[in-house]
Parts: structure tokens; C-alpha cells; sequence
């Protein structure tokens, strides 16, 4: 049995699980290209200008501005954490697609791969689709806010990475809904989104920024957002990296131990 | 050297022994089928086969190759009908074909003509690009045993092919699983339909337990475990104080008495005459028998 935290032997037929699921999504175009377009206008028209008309600015900013880049993150953060969460256990339990799978040259190291880069993809489209959205109102700095497009694959990749540990433990589809709304939820309104770090106290700071992975990621956003980017970046990445790498090593093994007996 | 060696082959899940130290071989063209009632230890037996359990003890090759060495190079020469039905959900017909053929890294073109003629061979051509789920418990079972020749397979591993299918589904597969024979593929197969062992394989084990009980044709297996021929008679004390006194051996199934025997004719006679029955039952011993036999009666959870 291999330890925990053993390297997988992923191969690169992992590739062929992500285009699976990348031909699914194309073919259901139509209900996944909308949600992200529409909860980007959603944000910014009720807490953007809603509540900015009275915030008008936060740290001397206008507020619609300082939302910009948690509504980019939060996205990211749910694409990929859902998918490899409800939209895994359903292709693992429901479908049986991971058995159908291992029957084939690929392994189980492959699949969970391949599972993991095509959360990390979903961010990266879903970012594609939120950006011209927010471009359009003006709300981030061009062209450095483009880098939100390779951030959003790493920062995909760290939540597919945290939700599949889930989806290995969980011992039914109803028991995702505990990382769902104890840590997602909790997640999305204290990592600095709609307000900053800040005016936390002191030990909650901390808190969110040595265990809330949001907290790194929405702050590496915001300097490309607002094209304020200072040498702090690299710790924010640096953190974000190890805990990526970390996460997938594990879901990958847990996932191995839960499947294969 | 067979398609599959297996010796002392062994397997536990921590302190249940589910397959416990069998050996056998399965030799190039021929169907091999596993039986045994639930729980002997047949389908991690064929999970062993096909990669997706690592056995716990004992040596076991697939091809000449250790599968837990040579995971990938073993699966992609082999087919594998699962027990449980596996089709993926978001695809057509065409599209499960087509999709799984990728799996093994065939080329587009060649997937895509090769999902066509699987059609055909399992006749679901019509329903090529139907959704998985409108199709019926029967043809979900054909086109599991295309996807399962995709890739060319040298060993097709079958566990339970043909479980819930109506008899005119069942004969379907069988006419496809002898076609295939007859082009000489190997063939594995577990099922609780003995009537089906007795027509599609060559050589079989009844398990029970984790161990192997016995091995061999069909047709040897019923001369040498159940005889010829069986006679039922009804049960009642007075024929069984009858059979005693004659001398006949005789075995209680349920509410019935089977006698077996070279001479059926015989036996009916002496139970006709001097045992005053009424009604005899005589038939040809079937896989069923030695089954029963072999595995008792009790039933199995």
C-alpha cells in the first residue's frame, strides 16, 4: 500500500479522461457557458454597485473595483471545487465511469489526474468567459489582469486537488455538503473578497491567511486586477503552489486506496 | 504456457479470505468459465485477471505479463464485460464506443470505423446514436460486449454476461460469444446459469468459498459427479423405506427424491412396480446436479 503522500505514477493518458469530460461540457454548451456570465453581472450589479453606492471605496479604490477580483476567485475557487466533489463521486459512484476506466491501459493514478486538470480547466474557462464581462465595466486593469487566466488554472487546481481529498472520504454524496458549507461557504466571505483581511482581528488574519487557500488566491488576483503587483506575489504563489501539490498527491492516493482493493 | 497461470493464488480483504490459494490455467481459444455461488470468490478472481485488484499472495500471469508489473500493457490486450453495468451516461451508443476506443490510445479514424462494425456485430446499428439510458437491459449488455472489443482483445473476461437478459437477449449473446470463439479468442467467463456454462465452455471450476472444487469439461464433469441420468419421485417416508430396502442410493432435494443412475429406465420400473409411486421424473444429469452436489443446498447471502 502506498504511503499518503507516495508520487503517483500518472501518466500522460490522463489527458484522454480530461478531453472526455472536456467533450461533455462543449456538448452542454448551453448550460455551462451562462452561470458564469450571469453570476458576474449578478456580483456586480447587487454587492458592486448595490452596496458600493454606499462603500464607494475600500483601501482607495473604488469598491466595484475591489470586488473585481473576488468575483473572478470565488468563481474559480467553486468551478473546480464542485466539480471534483458532486460531479466526481457522481462519475466515481452513480456512473461507474472510473471502473470502465481501469479496465483500459489507463490507471487509477490516470484517471484522478486527469479528473483534477479538468477542475483546473473549468476555472480557467469559466475566468475566460467572467473576464470580457468585467472588462466591459471597466472594473480591472488591462492587459496585466490577463494573468488571471494562467492563475486561474493553479488556484482551479488547488481547490480540485482540496475537493477530491473530500470526494475520497466522503462516504456518501450527501456528506459533501459538510466541506460544502463549513468551508467553502465560510471561505468565500473571509479571505479578504468583499472586505479586507484588515479589519479582521488579528487572530482571525492569521487564521485566513495560514489555512483559507482563498485568502493567497484572491490577494495574487487583486495585484493583477488592479495592476498593483508587489514582490509579496511570490509568497502568496509560493503558498498556493505547495498546498496544490500537496493536495493532488493526496487525493490522488486516497482516492487509490477507495477504489482499489 | 497458458493465456492466464495462476498458482496458489490468493486474496483477502483483511481478515475475510475471499480467494483462498487456487490454481488453474486457461489455454489460448478456449472458454473458461468460473462457477460458483455468490460469494466463492468469483469476481475478485476476474478483478485479479483483469488489473483492478493486486492478490495478496500466490503468482498469477495474464498474457505471459505480471499484473503488478505490467498493469497497462496487460488491460490493453485484454476486454472486460464488468457485472455491473458501466456505460458512461453522457454518451451515445456511438459515442461509448468511440470514446472507450480512445482509452486504449486507437487513433480516431480507426475508432470511429471500428464503433461502426461493433455496431453491426451487436446489432444495435439503429440505436447508434441513441443515449445509453433509453436503450433496454439487452442491448445495454451488447453494447458493453462491443466496448469490450474495441481494442482487439486476446483475452476477453466475462463476469456474469448475460445476468437479467430475457432468454431471446441471452441467445443473442451467446450466438455473439461463440462467434468470437469460433475466431479464436480466449475467453473467461463467470455465471450462475448453469445451462449456459454447459453451452459455451470448454473447460470450467466450481468454487465455493475461495477454493476450487473441481475442474473440467462439462460433459466429464456430469458423468463423473452426477452420473447419466437423474430419477425424481416425490418424496414420502413409504418411498423412502422402499429405496432402503432395495438398496438403491438416493438423495433428498427439497421435496423431492433423485436417484442417480446409468439406467433410468430401471430405476422407474423397480419405483413404478414395487414401490407403488405414482409419478417418476426421469431426465438426462445435468451441470445443475453437480453443482448442487458439490455446493449443497443452503442458501447462499
Amino acid at each position: 500500500m502506498p504511503h499518503i503522500l507516495s508520487i503517483p505514477m500518472v501518466t500522460p493518458r490522463a489527458i484522454r479522461v480530461w478531453h472526455r469530460n472536456l467533450v461533455v461540457f462543449i456538448r452542454t454548451w448551453h448550460v455551462n457557458f451562462f452561470p458564469p456570465l450571469v453570476e458576474a453581472l449578478l456580483y456586480l450589479f447587487a454587492i458592486g454597485m448595490g452596496i458600493g453606492s454606499y462603500i464607494t471605496e475600500i483601501e482607495g479604490i473604488p469598491y466595484v473595483q475591489f470586488i473585481a477580483p473576488a468575483i473572478l476567485t470565488i468563481a474559480i475557487m467553486n468551478s473546480a471545487f464542485f466539480e471534483c466533489t458532486y460531479g466526481s463521486y457522481v462519475r466515481m459512484y452513480y456512473q461507474k465511469s472510473f471502473d470502465a476506466m481501469i479496465a483500459t491501459p489507463l490507471s487509477i493514478e490516470d484517471v484522478i489526474a486527469g479528473e483534477l486538470l479538468w477542475g483546473a480547466t473549468r476555472s480557467v474557462i469559466y475566468v475566460m468567459i467572467m473576464l470580457p464581462v468585467l472588462a466591459l465595466f471597466g472594473v480591472i486593469s488591462l492587459p496585466l489582469a490577463l494573468l488571471a487566466i494562467p492563475l486561474a488554472f493553479l488556484g482551479g487546481l488547488m481547490f480540485a486537488g482540496i475537493g477530491m481529498c473530500f470526494t475520497a472520504v466522503s462516504p456518501g454524496i450527501d456528506t459533501l455538503n459538510y466541506p460544502a458549507f463549513l468551508f467553502i461557504t465560510p471561505m468565500t466571505l473571509f479571505s479578504g473578497t468583499f472586505f479586507p483581511l484588515s479589519i479582521l482581528p488579528v487572530a482571525l488574519q492569521y487564521f485566513a491567511l495560514a489555512l483559507l487557500p482563498l485568502t493567497h488566491l484572491v490577494a495574487a488576483m487583486r495585484m493583477f486586477t488592479e495592476a498593483a503587483v508587489t514582490p509579496v506575489l511570490l509568497l502568496h504563489l509560493a503558498w498556493i503552489v505547495v498546498v496544490t501539490i500537496i493536495c493532488c498527491i493526496i487525493s490522488i492516493n486516497l482516492m487509490r486506496r477507495r477504489l482499489i482493493v | 504456457m497458458g493465456i492466464i497461470e495462476a498458482k496458489d493464488l490468493k486474496k483477502t480483504f483483511g481478515s475475510t479470505i475471499a480467494v483462498d490459494g487456487i490454481t488453474f490455467s486457461v489455454q489460448k481459444g478456449e472458454v473458461f468459465g468460473f462457477l460458483g455461488p455468490n460469494g466463492a470468490g468469483k469476481t475478485t478472481t476476474m478483478k485479479m485477471i483483469a488489473c483492478t485488484s493486486p492478490k495478496t499472495s500466490g503468482t498469477l500471469t495474464v498474457l505471459g505479463m505480471d499484473p503488478d508489473t505490467a498493469p497497462a500493457a496487460i488491460k490493453a490486450r485484454l476486454g472486460v464485460v464488468p457485472q455491473e453495468t458501466n456505460l458512461d451516461p453522457d454518451f451515445t451508443c456511438f459515442g461509448n464506443l468511440f470514446t472507450y476506443a480512445q482509452y486504449f490510445d486507437i487513433p480516431d479514424k480507426t475508432a470511429a470505423e471500428k464503433a461502426d462494425e461493433l455496431l453491426e456485430f451487436v446489432q444495435l446499428v439503429e440505436k447508434r446514436d441513441v443515449p445509453v439510458d433509453k436503450l433496454s437491459g439487452g442491448m445495454k449488455r451488447r453494447l458493453i460486449l462491443a466496448r469490450a472489443l474495441v481494442n482487439n482483445p486476446d483475452l476477453l473476461i466475462l463476469d456474469e454476461p448475460t445476468i437479467g437478459l430475457d432468454p431471446q437477449a441471452r441467445h443473442l449473446m451467446w450466438e455473439k460469444l461463440r462467434a468470437l470463439r469460433a475466431q479464436g479468442n480466449t475467453i473467461v467467463l463467470t455465471t450462475h446459469y448453469l445451462d449456459e456454462a454447459a453451452r459455451l465452455c470448454d473447460r470450467l471450476v466450481i468454487m465455493d468459498n475461495g477454493k476450487i472444487l473441481v475442474e473440467g469439461a462439462p460433459a466429464d464433469l456430469v458423468r463423473e459427479h452426477a452420473g447419466h441420468e437423474i430419477v425424481e419421485v416425490e418424496m414420502s417416508d413409504d418411498v423412502i423405506a422402499c429405496l432402503k430396502d432395495l438398496q438403491v442410493p438416493y438423495e433428498v432435494a427439497g421435496d423431492m427424491i433423485q436417484i442417480a443412475t446409468e439406467s433410468s429406465r430401471d430405476i422407474a420400473r423397480i419405483l413404478l412396480d414395487r414401490c407403488r409411486t405414482v409419478k417418476v421424473i426421469t431426465r438426462p444429469a445435468t451441470l445443475e446436479d453437480v453443482f448442487l452436489k458439490l455446493t449443497g443446498r443452503k442458501l447462499r447471502e
